[in-house]
């Protein structure tokens, strides 16, 4: 198990080291000025402060170098500063809250909805609520997210007036409705992946074993059947889990909740390359920490996945 | 190297070699006598066939002028003239939203092509060779793996100074091949070990030979399954970077423009969003859809 553990996290090291590459080569080759936005319009025209600032920002040197040196800044735990002199492991501090409350509240949907649609699907094959669970949960999916979020702010924010159509300054009550649209795309894959698993093992000999010794459906299906087909679905959860705290752009953004990936947002509109690179070099950690979780969970949930 | 020739010429009139063929045969003849029993699949075709039409010959549908608008019939609702009603320039959202199919669709087709290039070019090396191949190959995925298609994109799209069909393709190409990729390895490394491969080789086939007629038509059918479903997640993700505002711009005509503009006017003007919306999410429905049948219909388990 150790050596399994090891093995995985070492392959994950060129991983993070190429993926915050490719946005550091990105976000250097971004047009635009960065002294103009560090210095303003008055500032980049001195010559001694332009030095100055190109010296601070280690504009000059090489893509490599610059990558080197955060590289080496990042193991001290210093994801840079930004523009304005902020530091980015600020901005994360202060966006991070509002994204975990955002993704768990996401996270409770699909997991209360989305087994629970899944179960009920499952057990009775080509039923009624089945081909419903099917026919909606596809198209849930097939509904850009964006337009969903608006369809959701009309209907229960305009209309019924049920919850707050924006922001996040009424307490956990402003996370339902965003929270529920950017669960809903992983809501519904959650019922499909519950259901064709549990179908999937409904047929299964040991199921049909179960039954032959007399236990009660309810048992059947809740202990026997339901611990096998929830396998694939906890992976499934674990990765989308990492994915939500890595922040949503687009909620976000439709429902102003200032969050990482509006952070991140706004960092390339403003095009301040060192807080896009920190933030995203944080979010690929926490995506890549949660796939290396799965993989550890993955192990120890299925003991037919061998260790070497 | 002539005996190598003859061998494998006496190979394809071999009835063992035929067996397969027959095999391979029945399975899409069996998937297509399913598919042909089925309406919903019918509904599919005919609305990728209309989106297909309303994409390359726009003005067959909507005869109007997408750019053209009547400044004193702004912001009108659905009506018999404006089936969608009008924009805030007056201009018809019916003719719109048909002329917005051609940005999609070839969005779609051009990023689900290329990506299937890329992930059978370099999944079937990655399978068939294993070892150092494989894990250059396959970090290589991871690393593209990693970022968040959202995020990776706006920052890529954020770089280039033009943006049209072919920069918001190939940033979704380019975020969207590893997945695609992984399929076509593990495809082929579940058959790369089977009697018929050693077989082949035994004949003196060629590695390039071995790969492509007898491994990759087995990674065939679930890559067709995954570019039908991929094609609509496409359609739905070139929406979401416009929507952001890092997609295409105006003066483009696109589904994500149109949603994008009626932003602002949700509340008074409904029909506005969710007529272009609706059509918009057919469009994805029907892809992803088609991907579900014709897995359900290749997949001998569920019959």
């Amino acid at each position: 198990m150790g050596r399994y553990i090891l093995r995985r996290l070492v392959q994950l090291v060129p991983v993070f080291f190429g993926a915050t590459f490719l946005i550091f080569a990105m976000v250097f080759a971004l047009p635009g000025d960065p002294i103009r936005a560090l210095a303003g319009e008055r500032g980049a025209q001195s010559p001694a402060v332009r030095e100055a600032l190109q010296e601070e920002y280690n504009l000059n040197d090489p893509l490599l170098v610059q990558y080197g040196k955060y590289v080496g800044g990042l193991a001290q735990g210093d994801f840079g500063a930004n523009f304005r002199g902020r530091e980015v492991s600020e901005i994360i501090k202060q966006r991070v809250p509002v994204t975990a409350r955002l993704a768990l509240v996401a996270f409770t949907f699909e997991i209360l909805i989305g087994i629970a649609a899944g179960i009920l699907a499952g057990i009775r094959q080509r039923g009624f609520f089945d081909s419903l669970v099917l026919a909606s949960t596809l198209t849930v999916i097939s509904i850009p997210i964006f337009v969903l979020g608006f369809l959701a702010q009309i209907t229960f924010g305009l209309r019924l007036g049920i919850f707050p159509v924006a922001g996040i300054k009424q307490g956990w009550i402003s996370y339902i409705l965003p929270g529920l649209v950017l669960g809903s795309v992983s809501l519904a894959y959650v019922a499909r992946l519950t259901r064709s698993a549990l179908v999937d093992n409904l047929g299964a000999d040991y199921v049909r074993t179960a039954t032959a010794k007399g236990l009660k459906r309810p048992r059947v299906v809740g202990v026997h059947a339901m611990r096998n087909s929830l396998i694939p679905v906890v992976t499934y959860l674990g990765i989308d889990l990492g994915a939500l705290l890595g922040g949503a752009i687009v909620t976000e953004s439709v429902f102003n909740i200032p969050g990482l990936g509006g952070a991140v947002f706004d960092g390339v509109i403003r095009q301040e390359g060192t807080t896009v690179v920190g933030l995203t070099t944080f979010i690929i950690l926490v995506y890549m920490f949660m796939t290396l979780l799965v993989d550890i969970l993955y192990a120890v949930l299925d003991p037919r996945i061998r260790y070497d | 190297m002539t005996e190598l020739t003859q061998a494998e010429s006496l190979s394809t009139p071999n009835p063992s070699g035929d067996d397969e063929d027959i095999v391979e045969r029945s399975l899409t003849s069996d998937a297509w006598r399913q598919l042909r029993r089925r309406p919903l699949f019918w509904i599919c075709i005919t609305i990728i066939f209309l989106l297909i039409i309303a994409a390359a010959f726009p003005s067959l549908i909507a005869s109007g002028d997408p750019q053209l608008g009547d400044q004193r019939n702004n912001l009108q609702g659905p009506s018999r003239e404006h089936w969608f009603g009008t924009d805030l320039l007056g201009r018809d959202q019916w003719t719109r939203v048909v002329h917005g199919a051609r940005v999609s669709i070839l969005i779609g087709f051009l990023v689900t092509i290329f990506a299937a290039v890329i992930a059978l070019t370099f999944g079937s090396l990655a399978g068939y060779y294993g070892g150092l191949v494989d894990a250059v190959i396959s970090r290589v995925a991871d690393i593209w793996f990693a970022l968040p298609t959202v995020l990776g994109g706006i920052v890529l799209l954020q770089v280039f100074e033009r943006r049209n069909i072919w920069t918001v393709s190939l940033v979704l190409v380019v975020f969207g091949w590893p997945t695609m990729l992984r399929l076509v390895r593990s495809a082929v490394i579940s058959v790369r070990g089977a009697d018929y491969i050693d077989a082949a080789r035994a004949l003196g086939a060629s590695d390039r030979r071995i790969i492509t007629r007898h491994i990759l038509p087995n990674a065939l059918t679930p890559l067709i399954v995954y570019m039908a479903i991929t094609f609509g997640v496409i359609i739905a993700a070139e929406a979401v970077l416009t929507f952001i505002g890092v997609g295409l711009r105006k003066p483009a005509v696109s589904w994500g423009l149109i949603i994008s503009d009626s932003r602002g006017r949700i509340q008074t003007h409904a029909y506005l969003l969710w007529m272009p919306g609706a059509i918009l999410s057919m469009a994805v429905f029907s892809f992803i859809l088609l991907g579900d049948l014709l897995r359900d219909a290749f997949d001998p388990r569920q019959r």
